[in-house]
C-alpha cells in the first residue's frame, strides 16, 4: 500500500484538465449559457439509453430516475447537499417533468460514475461553482420527462389506445374515458420500450412545482437531532481515529513517543505516518486526549522559515511584474499614454479558511478485497481513487457512500482528509471514523489564497475609464487542483470576471502573475478568481466615480448601457433604497454590481458611524436576477447566507503565518458573524425567463466590495485591503 | 461509573470524570443530534438543556452534571413548545446545512422556556452564542419571533 499523498491517474487528469480550461476559460466566464445547457455524458446517457430508462426491471428506470412498483420514485442525485438545497431544488425538476408531487420522491445520493454523473459545466463528477441548477437544468428534466412518456404509452398500451390521449398527473395516467393507473402498475411494461427520441420539455408557463417555494425535502430531520452527518455514522466494531499533521505544510515525523498516550483509557493503537501521527481509540475523547498525551518530535522543513510578511512582501514585489498576459483587447499601453488622467490602485485580500462547522470527518473500512468510504464529499470520483490509490484496490472495489455535508464552501472539494482517514485505516483491521478537532481542522485547511490585484486605468475627460491595466498576483488553486497550469500559463479560475468585466472598455489587458505562497497549500471557497476580481473592480470603479465627482450608480449606469438586464438590476436596487434621496447625516452607502456564476447581482450597504472608526450596518439589500428560478425559497435562502459569508470573512477574517505555521486555531481567533451582529439581508428577484443562473457563491461575490465603498462614503476613507478590521475599524 | 439523567432515561456510563458531556451523549449514549464543532464554547453546536438551562456539553465535564437533568435535541419533541419552534424552523426554512441547528433550537427554545417578554435584544443575548456558518440568523430571528407571537411574549 502506498504511504505517499495521492496523485490521481495521469489520464483522468488530463480529462479533468480539458474540462475545466473549457468550463472556467470559456463556457462560463462572461458568456451566458445558451437556455439548453450543452449536453453531458449523462444527458447524452439518457437520451440514448445506454444507462437510463429500462436498464433494469429490479430497479425500474434509470441514471437520474426511478419509478418502484410501489410508485415510489427513487431520483439519484448527481449533486451532493451541504445546505443549498439542491437536492430539493433538482426534485422539483424531476418532479414537474414526471407529474409526480414531491413527497413522492426518494432521494439517493449518485455513487462515482463518470459517465453517468459529470457535470457538464465542470466536465467531472463534482458539486461546486454554482453550477448545480444550471447543470441539472436540462438532463434532470429530460429524465424525468422521459420516464413520464413512457409511462403514458404503457398505459395507452394496456388500454389499447393513442398515447396523445392520455395524460400524467400524480403519478398516475388518465385515459381518453376516464381511465386511471398508476405508475407502480405500469412500470415493468414501460421498462421493456426503448427510449423515445422525440422527448419535450414543458414549456415555463406550464410549469405547477417549478418556481414555487417548495418546502425543502432534508429539512425535517435537521431539526429534530435525527438528520445524520459523516460525523454522527456509526458501523459495527468502528473505533473513532483523530490524527495530528505535522504544523508546518511540507514538515514530517520525526520520533514518536507513544508511551503516555498508550495510557489513555480507551486508546488502541498509535498510527505513525510520514507526516502524520493518528490515534484510534473507542471514543472521540479519549482520541483527542490520547493525540494531546503524544510526545512528537517534528522535522518542520523549509517553510518553518516563513512568516505572512514574506508572503506579502512576496506579492508586493509580484504586482510590479508583468506575469502572463491573460487578455489583451485594444491599445492599453497607448491609452495609457494618450489619457488625461490615470489612476492606479491596489487590492489585497488574505489567505482564508472554509471552516464548515462539521470538522473534517471520514468513515473508512478497508478489507482485502475492497475499501468501504461513508463521507460526505463534493467529489466522489476523486474519493474513489484516492482511496483506491492508496489501497491499491481497484477503484470499482472501493464504494463511497456519499453523506448530506455539515457546511462545505469548497472544503470538501479537497479529499486530503479522505486519503489521510484511507492511509490510517488501511494501517488497521477495523472500520474507523476519523475526526479532526477544530483545532486541526483549522491549522490544516486549503487556504482560498492571499491575493495582491494593482489596477492603472486610463481616465478621459469626462472622468471616465477609456481602458485598464489588472494585474492578479496569487498561487494558482488550478495548478494545485490539477497539477499543473494550462499552456497559457493562465490560471484561468484566477483571471475569471477580470478577463470579461461587464464595463465598456475600449482597452484591457489582464496580466496573471503566478506567486505561489509554498507555506500552505491553496484551495477553492465560496467562489474564488469571481470574488476577487470582483472585489478589485468594483472598488476600483467605486473610487474612479468618485474621482470623479459622479454618483457611483449613475457612474456605473453610463459604463453599462450595452447590458440591460445590469441595468433593469441596478435601477431595481436604486427604487428599493431610494438611492436618490439623501442619506442622514453620519450615514454611508455602497454598492457593487457583478455578472457572476451566471447571475446578475447589485448589492447596496448602508452604514453609519458610530465614532471615529465604529461601524454599524444600517441595511443590506441584494437584487438577483438568476434567470429562471426553480425554488425562490431557496434562492432567497442562498443570498441571504451568501451575502452574510461574505460579510464576516470582509469584515474579520484573514490567515496569519508565522513560523509555518497556520496561527488562527479556532474560533476565538478567526471570528464568525454572529446573530447579533448580523443584520437582516433584503433580497428581491428580478423576474426572469433567461436561463437559470448559479446563486450559491453570488451573494457572496459583491459584499466585499460594496462594504468597502460603503466605509470610504460613511468615513471618507478608501480602504483597500480586507480585511475591514485590519484598518482598525470594529462592529458598533 | 456515573448516573445520568437523558432526556428521561437514567444511564450508567462508565466513562473518566472529565469526559465533557458532549462525547458522552454522542459516542456513548449514541445520541447524535447534538453537535461537535468546536470544544471551546464558541459555537455553540453543541448546546443541551441542564435543569432547562441552555449549556455547552463540549466544555462540561461529565461528572459535574451527575444528578441533574439533561435533555437533548432528541428528547424535546414531546413538548408542545418545542413543537412550536421545530415548525417554525421549518415554517420560516431556516436550516441550510443544518448541522448548527439542534444547537441554535435549543438555545432557542431555552430562551422561549424561561422568558416572558422577548424582543430583538433578547433573541442576540440568547442566541449570539451559537454560531450559523451558513448564516441563516434573519431566518433564526424571524423563527423565533414568530413563535414568541403565538404564545404572546413579543414584546418589541
Amino acid at each position: 500500500m502506498k504511504d505517499q499523498q495521492v496523485k490521481l491517474e495521469m489520464a483522468s487528469r488530463r480529462r479533468f484538465l480539458k474540462g475545466i480550461s473549457a468550463a472556467l476559460g470559456g463556457l462560463v466566464v462572461g458568456a451566458w449559457l445558451p437556455p439548453m445547457a450543452p449536453k453531458s455524458a449523462a444527458a447524452e446517457a439518457v437520451a440514448q439509453g445506454k444507462a437510463s430508462l429500462g436498464d433494469s426491471l429490479a430497479d425500474g428506470f434509470g441514471a437520474f430516475v426511478r419509478v418502484g412498483h410501489d410508485g415510489r420514485v427513487a431520483l439519484i442525485s448527481p449533486k451532493a447537499e451541504m445546505g443549498q438545497g439542491i437536492q430539493t431544488g433538482i426534485a422539483m425538476m424531476v418532479a414537474e417533468e414526471l407529474e409526480v408531487g414531491l413527497d413522492q420522491i426518494d432521494i439517493q445520493e449518485a455513487p462515482p460514475n463518470a459517465e453517468l454523473y459529470t457535470d457538464a459545466l465542470l466536465q467531472f463528477q463534482a458539486t461546486g461553482g454554482s453550477t448545480s441548477t444550471r447543470y441539472t437544468w436540462e438532463p434532470l428534466r429530460r429524465a424525468g420527462a422521459t420516464a413520464r412518456m413512457l409511462l403514458v404509452r404503457a398505459a395507452a398500451s394496456v388500454w389499447e389506445t393513442d398515447s396523445n390521449l392520455c395524460h400524467a398527473r400524480d403519478g398516475k395516467v388518465f385515459g381518453p374515458t376516464g381511465q386511471k393507473i398508476s405508475y407502480g402498475e405500469l412500470v415493468d411494461l414501460a421498462a421493456t420500450y426503448a427510449l423515445p427520441d422525440d422527448v419535450i420539455l414543458k414549456r415555463p408557463e406550464d410549469f405547477h412545482l417549478i418556481g414555487t417555494p417548495a418546502t425543502r425535502l432534508d429539512t425535517p430531520t435537521k431539526v429534530n437531532g435525527q438528520a445524520k452527518f459523516t460525523i454522527d455514522l456509526d458501523m459495527p466494531g468502528m473505533l473513532i481515529t483523530s490524527a495530528r499533521a505535522c504544523p508546518v505544510y511540507g514538515g514530517k515525523v520525526r520520533q514518536v513517543d507513544d508511551k503516555a498516550a498508550r495510557r489513555v483509557p480507551g486508546v488502541r493503537d498509535i498510527v505513525i505516518l510520514e507526516d502524520v501521527v493518528a490515534v484510534t481509540a473507542t471514543n472521540t475523547w479519549a482520541c483527542f486526549q490520547g493525540l494531546k498525551a503524544l510526545n512528537i518530535e517534528w522535522d518542520y522543513g523549509a517553510n518553518s522559515k516563513i512568516d505572512s510578511a514574506v508572503v506579502d512582501q512576496k506579492l508586493q514585489d509580484a504586482i510590479q511584474r508583468d506575469g502572463v498576459i491573460a487578455t489583451e483587447k485594444g491599445a492599453i499601453d497607448a491609452s495609457l499614454q494618450a489619457a488625461s488622467s490615470k489612476f492606479e490602485a491596489v487590492y489585497e485580500q488574505p489567505f482564508l479558511s472554509r471552516s464548515p462547522l462539521e470538522p473534517m470527518s471520514c468513515v473508512v473500512h478497508v478489507r482485502d478485497d475492497g475499501c468501504d468510504l461513508w463521507v460526505g464529499t463534493q467529489v466522489p470520483g476523486f474519493a474513489q481513487q484516492t482511496a483506491a490509490a492508496v489501497t491499491g484496490l481497484k477503484p470499482e472495489q472501493v464504494k463511497v457512500h456519499n453523506q448530506w455535508i455539515g457546511g462545505a464552501f469548497g472544503r470538501r472539494l479537497d479529499f486530503d482528509f479522505i486519503t489521510q482517514a484511507v492511509r490510517i485505516a488501511s494501517k488497521v483491521s477495523y472500520p474507523v471514523k476519523l475526526t479532526w478537532s477544530r483545532e486541526e481542522d483549522m491549522t490544516h485547511d486549503l487556504y482560498r489564497p492571499q491575493y495582491a490585484d494593482r489596477m492603472t486605468a486610463a481616465v478621459n475627460g469626462e472622468g471616465f475609464p477609456v481602458g485598464w491595466q489588472h494585474r492578479i498576483a496569487g498561487g494558482s488553486i488550478f495548478a494545485r487542483y490539477v497539477g499543473s497550469l494550462p499552456a497559457s500559463g493562465v490560471d484561468p479560475d484566477a483571471v475569471e470576471v477580470a478577463v470579461d468585466p461587464i464595463y465598456k472598455l475600449d482597452s484591457l489587458k489582464v496580466h496573471f502573475i503566478r506567486e505561489e505562497p509554498e507555506v500552505v497549500p491553496v484551495s477553492w471557497w465560496r467562489g474564488v478568481g469571481v470574488l476577487r476580481s470582483t472585489f478589485a473592480i468594483e472598488c476600483f470603479v467605486d473610487e474612479l466615480a468618485h474621482n470623479a465627482g459622479k454618483d457611483p450608480l449613475s457612474y456605473r449606469k453610463t459604463l453599462l448601457a450595452h447590458k440591460p438586464r445590469v441595468l433593469t438590476a441596478l435601477d431595481l436596487l436604486a427604487s428599493k433604497v431610494a438611492w436618490d434621496s439623501p442619506v442622514p447625516r453620519g450615514r454611508g452607502r455602497g454598492l457593487a454590481v457583478g455578472e457572476v456564476f451566471g447571475s446578475i447581482v447589485v448589492t447596496m450597504v448602508e452604514l453609519s458611524a458610530i465614532g471615529e472608526k465604529g461601524v454599524r450596518i444600517e441595511r443590506l439589500v441584494t437584487v438577483v436576477d438568476c434567470g429562471l428560478v426553480t425554488n425562490p425559497t431557496s434562492v432567497k435562502a442562498q443570498m441571504e447566507g451568501g451575502t452574510l459569508f461574505g460579510l464576516s470573512a470582509a469584515l474579520f477574517n484573514e490567515i496569519d503565518i508565522k513560523g509555518g505555521q497556520v496561527q488562527q486555531e479556532n474560533f476565538h481567533a478567526y471570528r464568525q458573524l454572529r446573530i447579533s451582529e448580523a443584520p437582516p439581508v433584503e433580497v428581491h428577484i428580478v423576474p426572469s425567463a433567461e436561463a437559470p443562473g448559479g446563486v450559491g457563491e453570488a451573494g457572496t461575490a459583491l459584499i466585499g466590495p460594496a462594504l468597502l465603498n460603503a466605509v470610504n462614503a460613511t468615513f471618507g476613507d478608501r480602504v483597500r485591503r480586507l480585511p475591514l478590521v485590519r484598518s482598525g475599524y470594529f462592529i458598533a | 461509573m456515573l448516573t445520568l439523567n437523558v432526556n428521561g432515561t437514567t444511564h450508567q456510563v462508565d466513562v473518566p470524570g472529565d469526559m465533557p458531556l458532549l462525547w458522552v451523549i454522542r459516542d456513548i449514549l449514541k445520541l447524535t443530534g447534538t453537535k461537535f464543532g468546536c470544544g471551546i464554547a464558541q459555537c455553540g453546536a453543541c448546546t443541551v438543556h441542564m435543569d432547562g438551562k441552555p449549556v455547552r456539553s463540549c466544555v462540561l465535564p461529565v461528572q459535574s452534571v451527575a444528578g441533574q437533568e439533561i435533555t437533548t435535541i432528541e428528547g424535546i419533541s414531546e413538548k408542545p413548545l418545542a413543537r412550536k419552534v421545530q415548525r417554525a424552523w421549518l415554517d420560516h426554512e431556516v436550516a441550510q446545512c443544518g448541522y448548527c441547528q439542534s444547537g441554535q433550537i435549543m438555545s432557542a427554545l431555552a430562551l422561549l422556556n424561561d422568558q416572558t417578554s422577548i424582543n430583538d435584544h433578547a433573541i442576540d443575548l440568547a442566541m449570539a452564542g451559537n454560531l450559523c456558518r451558513c448564516a441563516t440568523y434573519t431566518r433564526i430571528r424571524e423563527a423565533i419571533k414568530d413563535v414568541s407571537e403565538s404564545v404572546g411574549v413579543w414584546q418589541p
